[in-house]
C-alpha cells in the first residue's frame, strides 16, 4: 500500500474507514438485536420498541429455557456429538494424512488422486442414505459421525502441514530405533499442535452447527441435537406445544423471550470460544490457501 | 539397515528416512537395468522389492487402513448406488433385485414441469452469487489492506468473521425475524419512514433471490476475505514504493498493483466456484423457502430431498442427483479449459 499524506489520500482513508465500520456494524447488529430482544419486556417486544438496546431487563426467558427440559437435552446431545465426532474426525484425519505426507509411501499419488476425485464426484444423497440404512445406523448418532469422519479438505490441509515438518526431526527418533508410529506420536504430533487445534475446531464447529444429517437420520424429537430442535421450535412451530406445556399459562407471555433466549444459548458456546481461538482458524485457512 | 546411497557419502541414515530401497545394492533388489550385462529386473525381483517396500512401510499402511476403509465405504460404495438411478428401486427387492428401467427416470425428470424451473433456479442463484457474493470478500480484503491502523483492522476482521461460525438455523431465524411483517424492524422502518405496507419478504418468490444472496454475503464476506488477505500479504511492497515514486495515487495503485497481484488466487477460487455452479447448498434454501416461494427458491438439492427422502422415490431422486453432479463436472472442466487457455492459472 502506498504511503501518502496528501488530502486525496486522507479522504480515501476516511472513505475506507466509513465503509468498514458500516460492514462491521451490519455484521454485528443482528446478534446484538437478538440478545437485546431476549432480555426485553414482552410488551416492548410486541410493540416493536426494541431496536438495539433492550427495553426493560428480565431473565425470565433464560430461566424458562433452563427449566424446560427439551432445550437442555438438545444441548447435551449436541455436546456429545461434538466431542465424540471431533475425536473420531481427528484420529481418522491424522492417521490418513500422515502416511500421505510421506513421499515414499506406496502409491501415494494414486491415493491422492482417488481421494481428490471423491471431492468432485460422489454417490449423492440417496445412495448415501440407503447405505447408512443398510448399516443399521438410522436413528443412531453414529450416522452423524461416521459418514463424515474425514473431510478431504481438512485432511489435505493436515497433510500439507505434516509435509512441512523437517525430516531431520524425524531422523532422530528413527536413529533411536523408533517405528513410524513412534515418530508420529512422539515427534510429529507435538510439533503440530497449532494445526491440530485448527482442524479440530473446524470439525467441532461443523458438528455443532449441523442440522441436515440429524434431519434425515434422527427420527425421535427427544434425540435431536440442538440445531434441529431449534429449527423445530422456530420454524415449524411443532414444538410450540411442547414449550407451552413447559411454561405455565401465566408465563406464556414470555414466549418471545424464550424463543430469543434459545437462539442466544444455541450460539453462546461458539461466541464465547471464538475470540480465543480465532487466530487458529485463520492460520489454518492460510496454510490451506497458500499451499493447497 | 543403512541406506546405500548415503553410505557412500560417509553418512548413515535409516532407509525409512531417505526413502531408498532396503540397504541392498541395485542388483540385489533386482530393480533397474544395470549396465555391464547384469539381468534386467525380474518378476521375482520386482515382487521382492514390493514386499520389501511393504515391510518397510508396514506401520504407515496400518495407519492408513482406517482411512482406506472410510473412503471405500462412504465415498466409493455410494457411487455404486448410482445404479439405482437406472432402476425402479424397491426396498424389499434391494439393489440387485429391482427391475432395470434404463434411462426412464432421467426421461421422466426431463418431462417433469419442474425440470427447467429447478435448473433455472439453481443456475440463477449461482449466477447472482457469482456477480454479487463472490466479489464481496475481495472488496473487503482490498479495503482492509488499505487500513493502516492495525487495531482497527483486526477488530473489523474479528467482527466480520463471526457470522460464518453461527449455525444456518440461527442465521435464518434472525433473518426471518428481522423481516417479519408483524414484528420485524425492517417492515417497521419501511412503514414509519416511507409509509409502506408490510412486505411478506419470506413468502414472496420475487424476494427470495435477493434475500438469499444478501444472507450469503453477510455470512461469508468476512471468512471469505481471509484467503485474499493471505494472498495480499504476498505482494511485494517494493512495487508500491516504485509506483508512488512515479506519482501513482492510492486509488490507482489498487487497480494496477494490488488486484493483478492477487489475480491468480481470484481465478483459482473462481474456478472452484464455477465448479459448483449447479449445486446450491441444501441448508440455507431449505430453511428459507416456503411452498409459496418454490417458484424461485426450489433448487435441485431440495427437490432431491423432497422426492427422495420425503416421498421415498429413491430411483427418481438419485437420477436427479446424478444429473446435477454431471452438469457440475461439465462446468468445472469447461471453466478449467477456459482458464488454461486465457490465463496462466488453472486447477489442472
Amino acid at each position: 500500500m502506498i504511503q501518502d499524506k496528501s488530502l486525496a489520500s486522507r479522504l480515501f482513508d476516511g472513505f475506507i474507514v466509513t465503509v468498514l465500520v458500516l460492514v462491521a456494524a451490519a455484521s454485528l447488529y443482528p446478534f446484538l438485536y437478538v440478545i437485546s430482544l431476549s432480555v426485553s419486556e414482552p410488551d416492548a417486544i410486541r410493540s416493536n420498541l426494541v431496536f438495539l438496546y433492550p427495553v426493560g431487563f428480565l431473565l425470565d426467558g433464560y430461566q424458562l429455557v433452563m427449566e424446560g427440559k427439551m432445550i437442555l437435552v438438545g444441548f447435551r446431545t449436541s455436546v456429545f456429538i461434538v466431542l465424540a465426532g471431533t475425536t473420531v474426525n481427528m484420529i481418522m484425519t491424522v492417521l490418513t494424512a500422515y502416511p500421505l505426507s510421506k513421499s515414499r509411501f506406496i502409491l501415494s499419488n494414486f491415493w491422492m488422486m482417488a481421494i481428490t476425485f471423491t471431492m468432485y464426484f460422489g454417490g449423492g444423497l440417496i445412495p448415501t442414505y440407503l447405505l447408512v440404512r443398510e448399516l443399521g445406523l438410522v436413528n443412531s448418532y453414529w450416522a452423524l459421525i461416521l459418514p463424515g469422519a474425514i473431510s478431504s479438505f481438512n485432511m489435505i490441509i493436515m497433510r500439507t502441514f505434516f509435509k512441512s515438518i523437517p525430516k531431520e526431526l524425524e531422523e532422530s527418533a528413527v536413529m533411536d530405533g523408533g517405528g513410524d508410529f513412534i515418530v508420529l506420536t512422539r515427534i510429529v504430533l507435538p510439533l503440530s499442535k497449532a494445526s491440530l487445534a485448527t482442524i479440530s475446531l473446524f470439525y467441532a464447529v461443523a458438528h455443532w452447527n449441523d442440522f441436515f444429517a440429524a434431519l434425515i437420520y434422527i427420527k425421535e424429537p427427544i434425540r435431536y441435537p440442538l440445531q434441529l430442535m431449534l429449527r423445530e421450535l422456530l420454524f415449524t412451530g411443532n414444538m410450540q406445544e411442547a414449550t407451552h406445556r413447559m411454561i405455565e399459562d401465566k408465563k406464556a407471555m414470555y414466549f418471545e423471550n424464550v424463543k430469543y433466549a434459545t437462539l442466544v444459548l444455541a450460539t453462546l458456546p461458539i461466541l464465547l470460544v471464538y475470540p480465543f481461538l480465532q487466530r487458529y482458524f485463520i492460520r489454518g485457512v492460510m496454510i490451506g490457501a497458500l499451499k493447497g | 539397515m543403512f541406506c546405500t546411497v548415503w553410505e557412500s557419502n560417509g553418512q548413515h541414515l535409516d532407509e525409512r528416512v531417505c526413502g531408498c530401497s532396503m540397504g541392498k545394492t541395485a542388483v540385489e533388489s533386482g530393480v533397474g537395468n544395470i549396465p555391464g550385462g547384469r539381468p534386467r529386473s525380474t518378476l521375482a525381483g520386482r515382487a521382492s522389492a514390493l514386499s520389501a517396500l511393504i515391510r518397510r512401510d508396514k506401520m504407515l499402511l496400518l495407519m492408513f487402513l482406517p482411512g482406506i476403509c472410510f473412503y471405500i465405504l462412504f465415498a466409493y460404495v455410494p457411487m455404486y448406488g448410482i445404479m439405482i438411478a437406472f432402476q425402479k428401486f424397491s426396498f424389499s427387492r434391494g439393489i440387485w433385485g429391482s427391475t432395470w428401467v434404463g434411462l426412464d427416470n432421467f426421461i421422466n425428470f426431463y418431462h417433469n414441469p419442474y425440470f427447467w424451473k429447478l435448473i433455472r433456479n439453481t443456475f440463477m442463484l449461482n449466477v447472482y452469487s457469482l456477480i454479487f457474493a463472490f466479489p464481496a470478500p475481495i472488496i473487503l480484503a482490498l479495503l482492509l489492506n488499505e487500513m493502516r491502523n492495525a487495531f482497527f483492522k483486526k477488530s473489523v476482521q474479528m467482527i466480520t468473521y463471526i457470522p460464518h461460525f453461527i449455525s444456518t438455523v440461527v442465521i435464518i431465524a434472525i433473518v426471518s425475524n428481522l423481516l417479519s411483517p408483524t414484528s420485524g424492524i425492517v417492515n417497521h422502518a419501511l412503514h414509519s419512514v416511507f409509509g409502506l405496507e408490510p412486505i411478506y419478504f419470506m413468502n414472496e418468490a420475487g424476494w427470495f433471490r435477493t434475500l438469499y444472496i444478501s444472507t450469503d454475503i453477510w455470512v461469508g464476506i468476512g471468512w471469505g476475505s481471509i484467503i485474499y488477505m493471505a494472498a495480499l500479504s504476498g505482494i511485494d511492497p517494493h512495487l508500491y514504493e516504485a509506483a508512488h515514486m512515479d506519482g501513482c495515487s492510492r486509488w490507482r495503485a489498487i487497480f494496477h498493483i494490488t488486484v493483478p497481484g492477487i489475480m491468480s488466487t481470484i481465478i483459482i477460487l473462481l474456478l472452484f466456484r464455477i465448479g459448483s455452479m449447479m449445486s446450491v447448498g441444501f441448508d440455507k434454501v431449505f430453511l428459507m423457502y416456503t411452498p409459496a416461494t418454490y417458484e424461485t427458491a426450489d433448487v435441485l438439492s431440495t427437490y432431491v430431498y423432497r422426492r427422495g427422502l420425503v416421498n421415498a422415490e429413491f430411483s427418481f431422486a438419485t437420477a436427479v442427483g446424478v444429473l446435477n453432479n454431471l452438469i457440475n463436472i461439465c462446468f468445472l472442466i469447461t471453466a478449467n479449459k477456459l482458464a488454461r487457455r486465457y490465463t496462466e492459472t488453472s486447477l489442472w
